[in-house]
């Protein structure tokens, strides 16, 4: 009889762990349920939700079936990591080719041949760096050359901890390059670049708060997309304090995307993910891009939101005789360029 | 019927010790093995050799400095803020009370973002102090601040109830005695309140090392200037660098323990001349 009661005492925590062993199998069996989801980085928030919006409506009418896209978004080579440490996307479109080739290379989880899956190497849209300055652009800021000038206070996000920096840096170093035909004036030129700048954010987004909101600098080297999005923000709250300068040159900013094939296929995903895709590069979608500020590579798109991006002249990383691995050990890997910069310092 | 007078004494072995072995292992022992495993991938000479790069260790260098200063000084503002809460009575003093611990629920980016709005040249702050040529957001000095901010309620609420328990007579009766304030405070109160003191510091210096969400919008990232132990985790994950990464985590963590050990140590001995 003792025994009894003493387990029946026992009995309300007994009833109690099992009540948390099934809330944990159901809150685990919810996660494992095959969702969609897409791995981005920052600036692409809002061209997502709009783009799935139309994708999921087109689909609906072609296969009468509904589902859901989930977003993440963050930096981009720590969207990169997630996914190799386990993060089961369907889709990545990240602000390097590198952070998916690192993903292929690392984990398998994408074919090393992705880029050659889609149209255009797997970019369906690009950006470019330019210039934001102070209203009426007090310190004559006109092109790459004005802004190495001594006394010239420079806000960049950091090419160490920011995906969308290297492509700054590489515009930069790319622009002297050209201009000087020589690596070593070009490395002089990025130097002096770096000894301007004042504050290194870990973000592009950071970068835009230190110099639109905290008032810090002269010049701001921001994507073209971001600009864009400053000054809209400015417009809706009536400010106008900025203006965007295109400068002479600049790089072309390829921001590519992928179907994670190996996760899309184990979760049944893989028509989804790859149509998913293709969609981008579909005239609807293109134009739901040229939107949100990036440029579209459909050139009957491209034309008729020309206004909206004039022309300025454009080179590529393999304009620049790199590619993003000789580019990555050449200039960010430890003791590589940008190191360089500071320790002469 | 047996009645156990001591019910404490008696050994649990069952479910309590089933209970704190498996806790500890999945949330602290698993994933600190895992940090050994991974920087011990590039040996013991690549440990040292990421502490030979200029960056690192000028980056060492910045953390620990500005964490000691931020602890000392948090040692002071703590302790002043605890006495202040416990021997005096002034309005809204439950509010300030709770209002203590925002540094420990906050997101330490929105304080980070917070601070540096006003400390910035052009915040309120800021802007008084860029007058005199003195720049704080975007040097050590912000760093210092937005690690006081994070630190000083480790100080104050381990601080605190220790001097909510001191009774009042015993300074009275010291300064019946005929001790001078100054003598009272050394000699009667400082030895009873040694102790916390030294573990909210403690505390708070340990998390100063490792803090980055804050640090990061205020302190501007210029290598070699205002570049932060966490950061560069940050960045060698970025190159994915894992092990490199983790090799800084690791020293960062054996450190810090080491300095909690010590601080451990002390406040034994300061409250073992108490008893």
């Amino acid at each position: 009889m003792k025994k009894i009661l003493q387990f029946l005492q026992f009995k309300p925590s007994f009833s109690a762990i099992l009540t948390v062993v099934m809330g944990i199998g159901l809150a685990t069996s919810l996660f494992a349920e095959s969702t969609f989801l897409h791995v981005s980085f920052d600036p692409t928030r809002e061209l997502y939700e709009d783009i799935n919006k139309s994708f999921l409506k087109s689909w609906k009418e072609k296969k009468g079936e509904e589902f859901s896209i989930q977003q993440s978004h963050g930096g981009s080579g720590k969207q990169a990591r997630a996914v190799i440490d386990g993060l089961e996307a369907d889709v990545v479109s990240l602000a390097l080719s590198y952070d998916i080739d690192s993903i292929a290379s690392k984990s398998k989880l994408i074919d090393a041949n992705w880029q050659s899956k889609l149209p255009n190497k797997s970019t369906p849209y690009y950006s470019t760096i330019i210039f934001l300055v102070r209203k009426s652009n007090p310190k004559k800021i006109k092109d790459w050359d004005d802004i190495v000038k001594p006394g010239i206070s420079i806000i960049t996000p950091n090419p160490k901890t920011s995906g969308g920096a290297r492509w700054n840096y590489l515009a930069a170093y790319g622009f002297a390059k050209r201009k000087y035909k020589s690596d070593e004036k070009a490395t002089d030129f990025v130097k002096a670049l770096f000894q301007n700048t004042s504050v290194l954010d870990t973000g592009a987004r950071g970068s835009t708060t230190t110099f639109v909101n905290r008032g810090i600098g002269d010049v701001l080297i921001t994507w073209e997309n971001e600009a864009k999005l400053a000054l809209d923000e400015e417009k809706r709250s009536g400010k106008n304090s900025l203006e965007v300068i295109y400068p002479s040159e600049s790089i072309r900013a390829e921001t590519p995307v992928a179907v994670v094939t190996k996760t899309a296929t184990e979760k049944g995903n893989l028509e989804k993910a790859t149509a998913y895709l293709e969609f981008l590069f579909t005239k609807e979608g293109q134009t739901i891009i040229a939107k949100h500020f990036f440029r579209p590579i459909d050139p009957k798109v491209s034309k008729s939101s020309a206004k909206e991006f004039p022309n300025l002249k454009l080179f590529s990383l393999s304009d620049l005789g790199e590619t993003w691995d000789t580019a990555q050990k050449k200039h960010f890997a430890d003791g590589g360029v940008f190191d360089a910069i500071y320790k002469t310092k | 019927m047996q009645i156990e007078t001591r019910p404490y004494k008696k050994i649990h072995l069952g479910i309590s010790l089933g209970f704190t072995v498996f806790y500890s292992s999945v949330v602290v022992i698993i994933p600190l093995f895992g940090l050994f495993y991974h920087s011990l991938g590039i040996g013991f000479t690549g440990i040292i050799e990421v502490f030979t790069e200029e960056r690192i260790r000028s980056a060492l260098f910045l953390s620990f400095s500005v964490g000691l200063i931020s602890a000392v000084l948090n040692l002071f503002i703590g302790f002043l803020f605890a006495w202040v809460l416990v021997r005096y009575q002034f309005p809204f003093k439950k509010f300030f009370d709770t209002l203590i611990d925002l540094p420990f629920t906050l997101p330490t980016a929105v304080a980070g973002i917070a601070l540096t709005t006003i400390y910035s040249q052009t915040g309120i702050i800021g802007s008084f102090f860029d007058k005199w040529g003195i720049k704080i957001a975007y040097t050590p000095i912000g760093i210092v601040i937005a690690l006081v901010f994070i630190g000083f309620p480790f100080v104050v609420r381990t601080v605190q109830p220790v001097i909510e328990e001191l009774p009042k007579e015993l300074e009275e009766s010291a300064r019946c005695l005929g001790a001078t304030p100054f003598q009272t405070f050394r000699k009667v109160l400082l030895p009873e309140l040694w102790p916390s003191l030294l573990a909210g510091t403690g505390m708070a210096f340990a998390r100063s090392i490792g803090e980055y969400g804050s640090v990061v919008f205020i302190s501007g990232n210029l290598p070699g200037k205002t570049e932060i132990l966490p950061l560069l985790i940050v960045t060698k994950l970025e190159q994915y660098e894992y092990e490199k990464a983790t090799s800084i985590a690791l020293v960062m963590l054996l450190t810090s323990f080491l300095f909690m050990f010590i601080i451990n140590f002390f406040q034994e001995r300061a409250s073992k001349k108490l008893t």
